[in-house]
């Protein structure tokens, strides 16, 4: 791919501008979170160029951001954060991406390494049989035509009704789990098809459950809170979307936008930016399916969490009480939401699409949970399955200046590809188990695809988030066990 | 480059996986490109051929039909459990194909799979004339 020659203007030391006038049709400025030693890698794609390009979207509003895990995606980048307003602006379903609330989710335990690591490959085997991953894994949930609708509906709340969880588990889960405006009306029977299957499923991918042990607390008082007490604590992530429901869901609207954009006159410099206005009933229609599909992703990590209660409990011959297994928190990263800002010294409803982008609210805000009330929403930031993952919490800095947003992950800087070429599974696993990492994968390539050389350094890319002040640093983890799709 | 001889090559792609597929006919292009698809989700070799299934894509033009061709297979794979290996396009037109494909229900204990492909894209999209055909398309992975 092209190296990319545009201009990134420095404001300070993790803030760089793309000016309107660098292509004619901006209406504003791009912006990209990076430390001054991580241009040279962005400017080797074209992601850059895609954050010029979002700038062109109708209604956008501040800034076309991106953070710095940047990377190329359809249409918006990866890491990219744009904001339109409800009155004029229009929601894109390249802004949220093929898989519709991919997210993750972070569970505490009251256990200690000492206490899995003599039965860490019993609980691994328990792990991969209670939750199916891969190509063609099915899940154990038979639902009929009327079960998806209704877990299109109420997403977590659905599975929580049906024995999977419990009301804990919303109360810390972006939305509880549940994004309104869902109708089931707008998804097609293709994509429910697709769906009904894979109900609890990890997926393929980049998609993983991974058993991790806390190695650092920056912020002790607040890692407290969040039910995180010393180094050495045992916790488990999960990570994964919206499965072919959220593709199809994508696929569908992308088509229908597509034709709409041309009845509506809009004119855009990227073909995948498929987009229409808010208030019309192709953009309403598309916030209605992308809410079903953002529920199912949350059915998917409910009912998986289920699963891996069940595995632990199995695998380590002990009580769910004693494990405990409670959740931290269940955050989004590829959605788009209506949230309400201050643009211009006026309150306004936007539409915030964050593609490979985290929501991070600060303390106090109306939507984090009443007890992290004092410490702000967590964030989870994975990794790549060699190194570590971070836990976070939102800013009121992170309102002002990035809609609410923060960084997702490491971002891949070598193609699939290349990085089987690189090593090969039975390498990275046999490296990785001699740092004391087990790792099993589903898909054969899946390992040397994932592999930590194929990502950036994920603590480059929360620091400049941290000193950027977006989010507060909390604790690093890093991975003792690893099941990848 | 012997497009009756090579079916696809891969093309690199950070994060996602592309192809480039040939074909003396558009025909075959189109045929390849899906086989190219389905050799980065499994060894085809393996696969075996009891599933047989003829479809039918309509779509606005020949790049949309090439994305929605594509797309199709992969709902099969989803709602049938299948991975496909032979694909014989019986009639091409600028807007719409019929196709019978075949292959074999996945069976994790025989088949060697790779990573699943969310979907196929409209980006750099390109149906290129030369001696032959070829048809480049970057998936979503």
């Amino acid at each position: 791919m092209a190296r990319w020659e545009g201009p990134l203007n420095k404001i300070d030391d993790y803030r760089w501008e793309i000016p309107r006038n660098y292509k004619q049709g901006m209406r504003v400025p791009g912006l990209i979170y990076a430390g001054a030693d991580m241009l040279e890698s962005i400017r080797e794609e074209q992601a850059a160029e895609q954050v010029a390009n979002v700038a062109f979207l109708p209604g956008i509003v501040g800034y076309s951001m991106a953070m710095p895990d940047i990377h190329w995606g359809y249409g918006f980048p990866i890491g990219g954060v744009a904001a339109t307003t409800v009155e004029q602006g229009v929601v894109s379903p390249g802004g949220v991406g093929y898989d519709i609330n991919c997210g993750v989710r972070l569970l505490r335990t009251d256990l200690r390494e000492p206490d899995v690591r003599p039965r860490l490959e019993q609980l691994l085997t328990e792990l991969l049989h209670n939750v199916p991953s891969g190509l063609g894994s099915t899940g154990k949930i038979k639902a009929g035509k009327r079960e998806i609708e209704d877990m299109l509906s109420d997403g977590a709340r659905w599975a929580v009704r049906r024995g999977f969880g419990t009301e804990d588990d919303l109360e810390v889960t972006e939305e509880h789990g549940c994004l309104p405006g869902a109708d089931p009306g707008k998804v097609s029977p293709r994509a429910k098809e697709r769906g009904s299957p894979q109900a609890g499923t990890l997926g393929s991918g980049n998609h993983f459950l991974e058993i991790q042990v806390v190695d650092e607390i920056f912020e002790p008082a607040i890692a407290r809170t969040l039910g995180i007490e010393e180094v050495g604590q045992v916790l488990l992530l999960i990570h994964t979307g919206s499965r072919g429901l959220g593709h199809q869901v994508c696929d569908d609207y992308v088509k229908a936008l597509r034709s709409a954009m041309q009845r509506y006159g809009i004119q855009l410099p990227d073909r995948e930016l498929a987009c229409a206005p808010i208030k019309s009933s192709e953009g309403q229609d598309y916030l209605a399916a992308m809410a079903c599909a953002a529920n199912f992703a949350w059915v998917n990590r409910q009912t998986i969490t289920h699963w891996a209660r069940e595995a632990f409990s199995r695998g380590l011959g002990r009580s769910l009480r004693d494990i405990g297994l409670q959740m931290v928190y269940d955050v989004a990263h590829n959605i788009a939401k209506i949230e309400r800002y201050e643009v211009d010294g006026r309150k306004v409803d936007l539409c915030v699409h964050r593609k490979g982008a985290t929501r991070a609210f600060p303390p106090h805000h109306p939507a984090v949970p009443e007890r992290y009330k004092q410490v702000g929403q967590p964030v989870l930031v994975p990794g790549d399955m060699g190194r570590y993952s971070y836990l976070a919490v939102g800013t009121e800095k992170a309102m002002k200046e990035s809609f609410g947003s923060v960084c997702h992950g490491a971002g891949r800087t070598k193609s699939r590809h290349a990085a089987r070429r690189a090593a090969k599974d039975s390498e990275v696993a046999a490296a990785l188990a001699a740092r004391g990492i087990l790792v099993r994968s589903a898909s054969r390539g899946g390992l040397a695809e994932e592999a930590s050389g194929a990502y950036k350094d994920v603590a480059e890319v929360v620091e400049v988030c941290h000193r950027a002040g977006l989010c507060r640093k909390v604790v690093k983890a890093r991975p003792i066990a690893v099941t990848k799709g | 480059m012997q497009p009756e001889e090579k079916k696809f090559d891969i093309v690199e792609h950070t994060g996602d996986a592309g192809i480039v597929a040939y074909g003396v006919s558009l025909k075959q292009a189109f045929a390849n490109a899906a086989y190219g698809m389905f050799s980065l989700m499994a060894d085809l070799e393996e696969v075996g051929e009891d599933f047989c299934r003829t479809i039918e894509v309509e779509a606005e033009n020949r790049e949309e039909l090439v994305v929605a061709w594509l797309n199709e297979l992969l709902y099969l794979v989803d709602v049938e459990g299948v991975i496909l290996k032979r694909f014989d396009i019986t009639d091409l037109d600028d807007d719409k194909l019929k196709a019978e494909v075949v292959g074999a229900k996945i069976d994790i204990s025989r088949h060697h799979l790779k990573a699943g492909i969310k979907a196929a894209t409209h980006h750099t999209l390109e149906i290129h004339r030369h001696d032959g055909y070829s048809i480049r398309v970057i998936f979503d992975v």
